[in-house]
């Protein structure tokens, strides 16, 4: 995010300036009223109206009723809630671990000046251009033990070869994050790339002349160069797990039985197939109040205390 | 310009504004309903067509996925532009429309057409609210079929399974064989339909509509519940691994295809074997299981008509109301649907063996068992759905278990 300041002209007369200010800033301000506006009545709007809601009863309709805390209690009741909030995390640590640890490896790689970089890095890329849906469908075909990977593996004569995670109870969740994996890796690899290109040549030099191993060079020095790019691929993939919902349709439906289910899918079904508003926005509400307690400390620290430290 | 001609001008402009209106002779209809397969767009066209051959404009508003569509025709009547005409699934999905006064009632047409006598029960108690009809039902859908193939039964040497314990047993004798016994749908709400089947073939119509209508818990905790849960656990043996996460029809086509015996599904299912070329009672048979020959779960669509104070769009509705139940096109719009007409007094005899089947099974009101989307609210319905596909998927969890969350869902889920 940047800041934009606007030059204040050189002060003539105490009088005219305050209106001759006002005149400067008045077109920024209403080119950027339209945006406030949608700001707040759509988003902190439709926010607060979700976390009213999630104290009544409402049902298929909206029902402005006061009903305490009761939605809450039976959210924290609910087995399939619980599966979903566990499932979120397993899913967010591998994912954005995975995700970051594969897109850096592979920046790394094509780093190394490989013939036919640019195939590659399409090649790399290329997942990402699908939606989640097409990867999820993708994915449920080559996983599934009687038509993908593992009749594969036992056509060509491994009888006793067993993958069929996705079937699995409690390995399934991880072929979401496989399938997750695959599709982010390479966004991450392209923005770490990015970086990697912006290191100083020099830098390089200097630590060959130190006789300093490259994978020490990596970790010590590029790494830590590197910051802002894993900060924003982070950022990217972390709106992707809270938004986890159509790779997991598409996919699993959320099975076998509640194994892979995940909070947006809980709200999206209480909210629109269950007639259970209230419920759906209870779950919602939660959700904003994990993501704003992540977010929270990072803005205050990125935003908020160097501030307050240059005053 | 003086008052005078000031005034002539706005009566001017409002007899323009307004004449559209008051002369419109032309019935303009806009549709709202989720029919996108093949077969289904195929029915909806037959009152499409016979609409335009009234004289009238149909616009068709087709949204594929129940719930996206009834998301959009719920917001539209809220926020007060309506289509002319909705679709929904006879049930309790437009209960809260009714009670907000959002739906016009179609009582005066109901009386003249005299549609308590001729529909099931069920139904009509599933579409009336207050004593007055809210809604046109339009078809009849029979949920709890098997459909079992019937070359794999004669190499097999086994007749069709009457009962459940008789299912279990012949399914063991096919499992051994290298066939899969049931196809399945492994997704949630397949699972429960399959439930529901065992429950309303094994359990009887009584305890279907106390766990399902009146969530008696003590009828869930019964020695008969226990028993028919018992049986639904060891069935999950003879499905195949390969079944979580499969579509329906996917499910269908491996009995089609000879690799399965049996599926239980509704009579939608019958597009996919017509699809694939074959005839009902010749490569696959039509049969309900259950004790003293199977009762038919029975729930269908309707058409609502959202309120209006427009004289045009009240004319427009009752021609299409008129329209719906024509008994010719209702056997026309069923044979494309799969489903059976609404009003039993129309000659099925043009139609294929399943569906007059259902037709002589649904004459005697004892086998008339409404659907879960009649008796329960979607709340409760997912809530049985989040209990069912845990059971089912989880074979370690022992009936017990299952009968808890079952009473848990009957006491939590509004």
């Amino acid at each position: 995010m940047s800041t934009v300041s606007i030059s204040t002209p050189a002060v003539t007369a105490p009088n005219s300036h305050g209106r001759r200010l006002f005149r400067k800033r008045l077109p920024a301000a209403m080119a950027l009223l339209p945006t406030a506006l949608v700001v707040l009545v759509v988003y902190i709007g439709c926010m607060v109206w979700t976390v009213r809601l999630s104290f009544t009863s409402s049902t298929l309709l909206p029902k402005l009723d006061w009903v305490g805390m009761t939605q809450y209690t039976r959210l924290f009741a609910n087995d399939r809630f619980v599966t979903s909030a566990e499932n979120i995390v397993i899913f967010g640590i591998l994912f954005i671990a995975g995700c970051l640890i594969l897109g850096f490896l592979l920046a790394v790689f094509i780093d190394q000046n490989v013939r036919a970089e640019g195939i590659f890095r399409t090649v790399f890329l290329y997942p990402y251009a699908m939606s989640f849906v097409v990867t999820g469908v993708a994915w449920q075909w080559f996983l599934n033990p009687g038509l993908g990977l593992q009749k594969v593996v036992r056509d060509l004569g491994f009888e006793s070869f067993t993958f069929d995670w996705i079937v699995s109870q409690d390995m399934a969740i991880y072929t979401i994050v496989i399938a997750g994996l695959w599709h982010g890796s390479g966004l991450t690899m392209a923005i770490l790339l990015a970086g990697l290109r912006g290191v100083d040549e020099d830098l390089w030099k200097a630590a060959k002349v130190d006789g300093i191993p490259t994978w020490r060079v990596y970790t010590s020095i590029v790494l830590p160069l590197l910051r802002p790019m894993v900060v924003t691929a982070t950022v990217l993939l972390a709106t992707g797990v809270v938004k986890l919902y159509d790779l997991v349709v598409a996919m699993t439906m959320g099975g076998p039985g509640i194994a892979t289910e995940v909070p947006a899918k809980f709200v999206m079904d209480h909210l629109f197939e269950r007639n259970n508003i209230a419920l759906g926005t209870a779950a919602a509400t939660i959700m904003l109040i994990c993501v704003v307690s992540i977010l929270a400390p990072w803005v205050y620290a990125r935003y908020v205390r160097p501030q307050g430290r240059h005053a | 310009m003086s008052l005078k001609t000031r005034i002539s001008a706005y009566t001017l402009a409002v007899a323009v504004v307004w004449s559209p209106g008051a002369f419109a002779q032309q019935m303009k209809a806009e549709v709202l309903h989720w029919w996108t397969s093949a077969g289904e767009s195929a029915a909806v066209k037959v009152f499409a067509d016979q609409f335009t051959k009234a004289g009238g404009t149909w616009v068709d508003n087709a949204i594929a996925g129940g719930a996206n569509a009834r998301t959009a025709g719920i917001n539209r009547m809220v926020g007060g532009n309506p289509p002319t005409m909705m679709q929904f699934n006879t049930g309790k999905q437009f209960d809260e429309l009714v009670s907000n006064d959002l739906l016009r009632d179609m009582e005066s047409q109901a009386k003249a057409g005299k549609w308590r006598e001729l529909m099931p029960k069920p139904i009509v108690d599933a579409t009336v609210r207050n004593g007055k009809f809210y809604a046109v039902p339009v078809n009849i859908h029979g949920q709890n079929w098997l459909f079992y193939n019937t070359k794999v039964f004669a190499d097999a040497g086994l007749e069709p399974p009457k009962t459940f314990p008789e299912l279990i047993q012949s399914g063991e004798k096919l499992k051994a064989k290298g066939i899969i016994p049931i196809a399945l749908g492994g997704q949630p709400n397949w699972e429960h339909n399959l439930f529901r089947a065992v429950l309303v073939g094994h359990g009887g119509a009584d305890l279907f509509r106390k766990v399902y209508g009146s969530r008696d818990q003590a009828a869930a905790k019964s020695p008969k519940m226990k028993e028919t849960v018992e049986l639904f656990g060891k069935m999950r043996a003879l499905v195949d691994p390969g079944s979580p996460g499969r579509n329906w029809n996917d499910a269908t086509a491996l009995v089609i295809t000879n690799k399965a015996a049996m599926h239980f599904n509704g009579d939608w299912a019958k597009g996919e074997f017509l699809a694939a070329g074959q005839t009902p009672g010749k490569e696959y048979g039509c049969t309900l299981v259950g004790e003293g020959g199977g009762k038919l779960v029975i729930g269908g669509d309707v058409f609502v008509f959202p309120a209006t104070k427009d004289k045009a769009m009240l004319a427009t509705q009752d021609k299409l109301a008129e329209i719906l139940l024509d008994p010719a096109t209702q056997i026309a719009f069923n044979n494309k649907k799969g489903s059976i007409p609404v009003r039993m007094d129309v000659d099925v005899s043009s139609m294929d063996v399943c569906a007059q089947k259902s037709h002589a099974v649904l004459s005697d009101p004892a086998n008339q068992v409404e659907a879960m989307e009649l008796l329960s609210t979607p709340n409760f319905s997912g809530a049985m759905q989040d209990a069912v596909t845990q059971f089912w998927n989880n074979p370690n969890m022992s009936a017990d278990a299952f009968i808890e969350k079952i009473t848990a869902a009957m006491r939590d889920a509004s």
